[in-house]
């Protein structure tokens, strides 16, 4: 047996050390699980000072024991090199595992153990813990705001049509692999629009524009079957013509007004609100934010003065308002200078003004990786002979924007944070439902609640931007 | 007249208030190899840039291949994708892979058939020895393997005319060797070739003439064996004990 040396365990008493610092490590954070969980202090008998900080001291000593270099055991090995690299990283370590069995109890209590999910009034909703009922109970409003209860299936039908189609692409087959950017680039912005715009609005107008989509996907079906000679022409003539046969010769409306077919109810963007408008909001602002700050950025890289200072003044105008008053403007100031019969929605508005502001960030964004990229690459693409607009595209641009993912993502993420100003304008989106339910009579002093609810959402949604954000990265890591 | 194929008269350029080239007047002949060397900062590297008007001249004209290079940049284009450059940081786009560098202005540029643009990549990819390397990205190849991409890189575009600036400057001594074997191969297929470099042993090997430049002025261009045997100025005395 070789010499125990306390102050410097060696790999010479391996299972001596170790199960001495197992045990005392165990034993330290035993003692602070009872206390915390059970309210029972086992050292009790000790003087107060003592008793408070002796698991940190068992603790420590504990792994200072089991911090042998080179042990051999996998497991000991990764231990000691993440948390237990020297006394100060294992006093750190230490004092996180504490924190965390310490205010476990509380949390749990609150968020489970004493909290109420039953029924369905306030009177429920005894214990100390949180009212999930609360939640329960509004969960419908939460999510779709005054939109009518009968007609959310169109809200929930657009979405999951929305996400279907927007994953369509990552199953596309290598043959559909070169149409992909023109899918999302045109016509999923298109789709998108016409399922929010006209089929969550509904009223006459989805009908009208129904009209547009019927045709459009009848004559691509048969468009399959038509020689490429006339397709230019088919693709043009075809719809229209059978867009104003639907319109004028079959009479819909006719039909609908006998009540044969029944029309969508109109509802009005203001009653539309909950996490379907954060949706709404966030995701037409990033469509459209990202084209105008490109071009922006572009901008205010180019030779010609006036598209130059032109790109600036937007950037620097829309950067250097504050966005709460950027949205009130849009919605007081803005329809002054439109002319008397002129009315644009307020949905709208909020998204042309979120839209410009943010683009402002993408666009200096966009800018940095331009800026990054080495003079070189410029040169070795004029020397082939590409023009501007080819160079930007099939050499600058790629490689700017694979650098400048982390910071468009970290914009996005802001962007999708920001929505909740929209009730400045009257609109109410999740947040904004939140602030509404907390001051209804019934339903006072939950605000807590609440704000955990929308908190854990947001988190979810950014997080899982944050993620994509992330692979895209990955996947487009080529070595420099 | 017709085998001139770049004429230079009386060109002079500034950046800002320092005049790099002083009233430089340069003839090519078709086919003709030419070495461009001297000091650095003396000017070379801005000439050929001049040459495809990737640095524009304020004064005297410049005629490549029966264009003159003006404002006018739908014509620019054109001239630019007759003349290839091979740089010497490479250049090569590191987000697309060897083949795709090749094929791109081709596809792009020149409008042509990707087959027959992979094809024609593949040709020339072949005659710098790095045809098995086409499908790795610029990233994972040695410098001389980037620098002999970039060369077909350029030969892609079918040019009348290669410009190389500097092309083995930022190499390891190893990899010297290989591009400059590539060169000479191109060089005795008869390209029409201006190389700026201070590899004196290639100047010798496939130069028709030398010219020698100092402070932004050609000092001596004389013919390659001449250019060595007994050059004329002092400068180029100098030069020449210090670099051979």
């Amino acid at each position: 047996m070789n010499k125990l040396n306390f102050l410097q365990p060696d790999k010479n008493n391996l299972n001596t050390y170790l199960y001495t610092g197992v045990i005392l490590v165990a034993f330290s954070i035993f003692i602070v699980f009872l206390n915390s969980f059970f309210n029972k202090d086992i050292v009790s008998f000790l003087p107060g000072p003592i008793s408070f900080f002796l698991p940190l001291i068992l603790g420590f000593i504990g792994l200072h024991l089991i911090r042998i270099d080179y042990s051999g055991l996998r497991f000991l090995d990764s231990i000691n090199k993440n948390i237990n690299t020297n006394n100060f990283n294992a006093f750190l370590s230490l004092i996180i595992v504490f924190v965390v069995i310490k205010s476990l109890p509380p949390l749990l209590s609150w968020f489970i153990i004493d909290a109420n999910i039953a029924g369905d009034s306030k009177d429920v909703c005894t214990g100390s813990g949180a009212c999930w009922t609360y939640i329960k109970i509004w969960f419908n409003r939460f999510m779709y705001g005054m939109y009518p209860n009968p007609e959310q299936w169109r809200i929930n039908l657009s979405f999951i049509a929305l996400a279907f189609l927007g994953t369509i692409g990552f199953f596309a087959t290598e043959k559909f692999k070169k149409y992909l950017t023109l899918y999302y680039v045109v016509v999923y912005p298109l789709i998108a629009f016409f399922f929010i715009f006209f089929f969550i609005s509904g009223g006459p107008i989805f009908f009208d524009f129904s009209y547009g989509i019927i045709a459009a996907v009848i004559s691509i079906i048969i468009g399959f079957f038509i020689p490429s000679k006339f397709k230019m022409y088919y693709f043009i003539i075809v719809p229209i013509t059978l867009y104003i046969l639907l319109k004028y010769v079959f009479f819909y409306e006719e039909l609908i007004e006998l009540g044969k077919l029944e029309a969508l109810e109109w509802v009005e963007t203001g009653a539309w609100g909950g996490l379907s408008l954060t949706f709404i909001v966030s995701f037409f602002c990033l469509i459209f934010c990202f084209p105008i700050g490109l071009f922006l950025s572009l901008g205010r890289r180019s030779d010609f003065p006036i598209i130059k200072y032109i790109s600036i003044g937007m950037i620097e105008f829309w950067r250097g308002v504050p966005l709460i008053t950027v949205l009130f403007m849009s919605s007081v100031m803005f329809p002054m200078f439109l002319p008397e019969d002129m009315f644009i929605d307020k949905l709208v508005r909020v998204i042309i003004a979120i839209s410009l502001f943010e683009a402002a960030y993408v666009a200096e964004v966009i800018r940095g990786g331009l800026q990054a990229l080495p003079r070189g690459q410029y040169d070795a693409a004029k020397s082939l002979g590409m023009g501007y607009w080819k160079m930007h595209i099939l050499v600058i641009l790629p490689q700017a924007l694979k650098l400048v993912i982390p910071g468009i993502a970290n914009t996005f993420l802001a962007l999708v944070k920001d929505t909740p100003l929209i009730f400045v304008v009257g609109l109410l989106e999740i947040v904004g439902m939140l602030n509404l339910a907390k001051t209804n009579p019934e339903w006072l002093g939950f605000a807590m609640e609440g704000y955990v609810f929308a908190s854990v959402l947001f988190f979810i949604i950014c997080y899982a931007m944050s993620k994509y954000s992330y692979n895209l990265e990955q996947k487009y890591k080529t070595e420099r | 007249m017709s085998d001139k194929i770049i004429q230079i008269t009386e060109m002079n350029k500034w950046f800002g208030d320092f005049q790099v080239l002083k009233n430089i007047n340069l003839e090519v002949e078709k086919n003709k190899k030419i070495v461009v060397c001297g000091p650095s900062g003396s000017g070379k590297s801005t000439l050929i840039r001049c040459i495809n008007r990737l640095e524009e001249h304020q004064q005297g004209s410049i005629i490549v291949d029966g264009n003159e290079l003006t404002e006018d940049t739908k014509d620019i284009e054109k001239i630019r994708a007759e003349v290839g450059m091979v740089f010497q940081q490479f250049n090569l786009f590191p987000h697309l892979s060897i083949l795709d560098n090749c094929t791109l202005a081709p596809i792009w540029v020149k409008k042509m058939p990707k087959k027959d643009a992979e094809d024609l990549a593949l040709q020339h990819l072949e005659k710098v020895q790095i045809a098995d390397q086409a499908n790795k990205y610029p990233g994972q190849l040695s410098g001389g393997q980037q620098q002999r991409c970039a060369i077909a890189r350029a030969l892609c575009m079918e040019p009348k005319i290669m410009l190389f600036d500097e092309p083995t400057s930022a190499l390891d001594p190893e990899m010297i060797k290989e591009v400059l074997d590539a060169m000479v191969n191109l060089a005795k297929a008869g390209m029409t070739m201006i190389v700026v470099t201070h590899e004196m042993g290639f100047a010798k090997e496939v130069a028709d003439e030398v010219i020698f430049m100092d402070e932004g002025m050609i000092v001596e261009r004389a013919e390659t064996k001449e250019f060595f045997a007994n050059p004329k100025s002092d400068r180029t005395k100098l030069f020449l004990s210090q670099i051979l």
